[in-house]
């Protein structure tokens, strides 16, 4: 029992708790915000008060939604002093400074403009409240632009050199734009925001088809829906465009993660496969019950199916990252990719049929095909952060000598128990409201008191 | 100026704008339930509706800027207070969504349930920051290794606990003053007279929290010795406060609301002189105290933050402005009204 309550352990289960739990809101905030601007962008070209209506009833689910990501946000940012605070002194030169730009640059832009955009319908021009939601969407996105450098630094660190020796070593920055255009940044940065618009596209398109099914609002869900397809059959692609520019890169500086990634345990003398499936044995270093394609990894990492790839057996043991769970979260976000993909695509073309919305079965995957990006989100994060794994700063700091030294195991356990009877019950009372505006529908805001 | 001073001012104003702004919204959180009826709580709660999360913001920067700009200070600070910071964490959790929630539904156990939330998080919210500038002013107990070598009930001493009470007093009495620019009729004639018991409740704990401080922390006043103009800003706190029944006396709450904004700054300033240079003072020894010398980051890292903060203050500032002007005048609850 002691040995699965030290506070690593207990410190690394509350980040991945409470990180998980915010990244359920931010992305939607994201692709929730560039749905706003398409819709209300429309309604200021057309003049057409159905996509007023549309805007008016997203922004109110949007409002909500936002709440939740800042309320959620502000235990990310104190955390990493509260749990890790010796990683917090040693790369405070450089995460702090993407920290503190994205509450300079990104938080007061969004935080300001969401008043005029969630309030000000009656007190600004209609154009000053269109420019209000584009600063919005733009403010949450460059909110996503600081984070994923600073991730993206502890993943590929870049730009700096170290100073001090063991106990008080610490990164010290060298060269700002080549710390935040680290080789993994840009790629890791449009991956993840791709992912965030699949978010807010599938989103709009669940509750638009609970609308069909149920006959109701037809044709403020009718239009809401062609616009998120279009989205999610764009997004969709760019994903899959988007993650395989990024594996290349993985494979190029984090080798032992892509090897995680792909189950590839031995480094052989012919091309890697590319496993569909599997589970992976890191005892008999070995993928079972896998289906794979001979060459397959070799094939789209150097197009090339007969190269060598290095496997895990190139590192040592102690620097190999968890083979199980990262193998596992990365298939689970290419399957749910694809699946996205291919469903998006069959939509359109029943779409050009016109035989989309009568098709009942469509409209029932629909409602719950919004798990699909949610989880690809969270596996892919998961992936992402576990195949760094021994590491907390790649090739600089193992995970457990960034923990604080002075917060015991008790201490951290308390606050887990607070966190998770805290956002039990805020997941499930956004639930609630989410159900009730939707219930409710886009003609609320007419007669509403 | 060097850099480390300029941070230093820097984290000082973004403290001091936390304070006034959210300062007025977690006021009225604290006094919430005294609203009589469901219509005055939507008042209530829409008089602060734009602002209190670009308020919050000031306090996310001012951690992310200390982060960055004294990361030792950061994580000394933010590890030693642990179980304090989690309940402040908690408390601003459970404020957001309050406001947020509160109006989405009609049942009235719903509505109390968010109505006493957001009250006792504002208050937990107002007295752990107390705390937290208690132990600031008090010394904590820090290390050789700048690590935080106490325990949750170190922090939880008397003399912070009275720094925690003044704040919430202060931050009622700036909350009612503000309510009272912006709410209407027989419910203006009745925050008019909390104006009083809220102004009284801070005077009488600010004599005592000033008089323990002088006698317990001789501390806070050691910067004095050298640099008797510091003394001006305990001169300007006085005016400000003494200035606030006059205003209102005088009926311009306008005038009465600058005046506890600049009793604020004033405060946070007092704290800063108080402070300087240590971030963090040691209760065990005056060298183990954190500085803004050794507890900062590089003299690069704090050069590029200078730029990025002159490239994005003017932009926040004006955001502000725009914001607190859209929504200026009393509120009126409308149909996209929480």
């Amino acid at each position: 029992m002691e040995e699965i309550f030290t506070a690593l352990m207990l410190a690394r289960l509350q980040f991945a708790l409470t990180i998980m739990f915010h990244y359920l809101f931010p992305p939607l905030s994201i692709g929730l915000g560039l749905i706003l601007v398409i819709t209300e962008g429309v309604y200021l070209k057309t003049k057409n008060p159905l996509y007023e209506k549309i805007t008016k009833f997203w922004v109110k689910i949007f409002a909500a939604n936002f709440a939740m990501g800042v309320a959620s946000g502000i235990v990310m940012e104190f955390q990493f002093g509260t749990n890790w605070a010796t990683y917090s002194r040693f790369v405070g030169d450089i995460f702090g400074s993407a920290l503190a730009a994205e509450g300079i640059f990104a938080f007061f832009l969004e935080s300001g403009f969401l008043a005029i955009l969630v309030f000000g319908w009656d007190r600004v021009s209609p154009k000053m409240h269109f420019f209000s939601t584009l600063m919005v969407c733009l403010g949450s996105m460059f909110s996503a632009v600081w984070i994923i450098i600073a991730n993206a630094w502890m993943q590929t660190p870049a730009g700096y050199h170290i100073v001090g020796e063991g106990m008080h070593a610490k990164a010290v920055i060298d060269d700002f734009w080549v710390m935040v255009f680290n080789p993994s940044s840009m790629r890791m940065l449009f991956h993840a925001i791709i992912g965030c618009w699949l978010m807010g596209a599938f989103f709009i398109m669940s509750i638009s088809a609970w609308y069909v099914l149920k006959k109701k609002h037809l044709d403020v869900a009718k239009k809401s829906f062609v616009i998120g397809l279009i989205l999610a059959f764009i997004s969709s692609l760019a994903a899959a465009g988007s993650g395989h520019f990024l594996a290349e890169k993985v494979a190029e500086t984090q080798p032992a993660k892509l090897a995680a990634m792909e189950g590839h345990y031995i480094t052989g003398t012919e091309g890697a496969p590319l496993y569909l499936f599997g589970i992976p044995n890191s005892e008999r270093q070995t993928v079972e019950y896998g289906i794979k394609i001979p060459g397959g990894l070799s094939f789209l990492l150097y197009g090339d199916f007969k190269k060598t790839i290095a496997g895990l057996d190139q590192f040592k043991p102690e620097d190999r990252p968890p083979v199980g769970i990262t193998f596992q979260m990365y298939h689970l976000m290419i399957s749910l990719g694809t699946y996205m993909l291919l469903l998006t695509s069959i939509s359109l073309i029943l779409l050009k049929r016109n035989k989309l919305f009568e098709s009942k079965f469509m409209m029932k995957i629909y409602c719950i095909s919004v798990l699909a990006p949610v989880l690809a989100n969270q596996a892919g994060w998961i992936a992402t952060e576990t195949g760094r794994q021994p590491w907390i700063v790649y090739g600089l700091m193992r995970t457990p000598d960034g923990l604080s030294k002075s917060v015991k195991a008790n201490e951290i356990l308390t606050s887990i128990i607070m966190f998770t009877l805290i956002y039990i019950l805020l997941f499930l009372v956004w639930i609630f409201v989410i159900h009730n505006k939707v219930k409710h529908g886009p003609d609320e805001s007419l007669h509403e008191k | 100026m060097d850099l480390n001073i300029f941070w230093f001012v820097t984290l000082g104003v973004l403290l001091a704008g936390y304070a006034v702004l959210d300062g007025f919204d977690l006021g009225v959180g604290i006094l919430h339930p005294l609203a009589k009826n469901d219509y005055e709580r939507r008042i209530f709660l829409n008089s602060i509706g734009p602002f209190w999360d670009g308020n919050e913001v000031w306090l996310v920067t001012f951690g992310g800027a200390l982060f960055a700009a004294f990361p030792d200070a950061y994580a000394t600070a933010f590890s030693g207070f642990y179980l304090p910071f989690m309940l402040l964490l908690c408390a601003l959790i459970f404020r957001a969504v309050s406001i947020e929630f509160r109006s989405k539904h009609e049942a009235k156990i719903w509505r109390k349930f968010w109505d006493w939330s957001f009250c006792g998080a504002s208050i937990l919210a107002t007295f752990l920051f107390g705390v937290a500038v208690g132990n600031c002013l008090n010394g904590i107990l820090v290390g050789s290794d700048k690590e935080y070598a106490g325990n949750v009930f170190n922090l939880l001493n008397f003399y912070s606990a009275v720094i925690g009470i003044l704040a919430v007093t202060t931050f009622a009495m700036h909350g009612s003053i503000y309510l009272y620019l912006k709410v209407e009729g027989d419910l203006k004639q009745r925050v008019h007279r909390w104006i009083w018991h809220t102004f009284g409740c801070f005077l009488v704990c600010y004599i005592f929290a000033t008089i323990y401080t002088l006698v317990s922390v001789p501390r806070a006043i050691h910067n004095f010795e050298h640099h008797p103009w510091l003394w001006g800003i305990v001169i300007i706190n006085v005016f400000a406060i003494g200035n606030i029944p006059r205003a209102v006396f005088l009926q311009r709450p306008g005038y009465a609301f600058l005046s506890s904004s600049l009793t604020l700054i004033a405060f946070t300033a007092l704290f800063g002189a108080a402070l300087f240079p240590n971030l963090i003072t040691s209760s065990l020894s005056p060298e183990f105290s954190l500085t803004i010398y050794n507890a900062s980051s590089s003299e690069k890292t704090l050069g590029i933050m200078q730029i990025i903060a002159f490239c994005g203050m003017p932009f926040v500032i004006s955001y502000t402005a725009i914001i607190y002007w859209v929504f200026r005048g009393k509120v009126k609850l409308g149909k996209f009204s929480y």
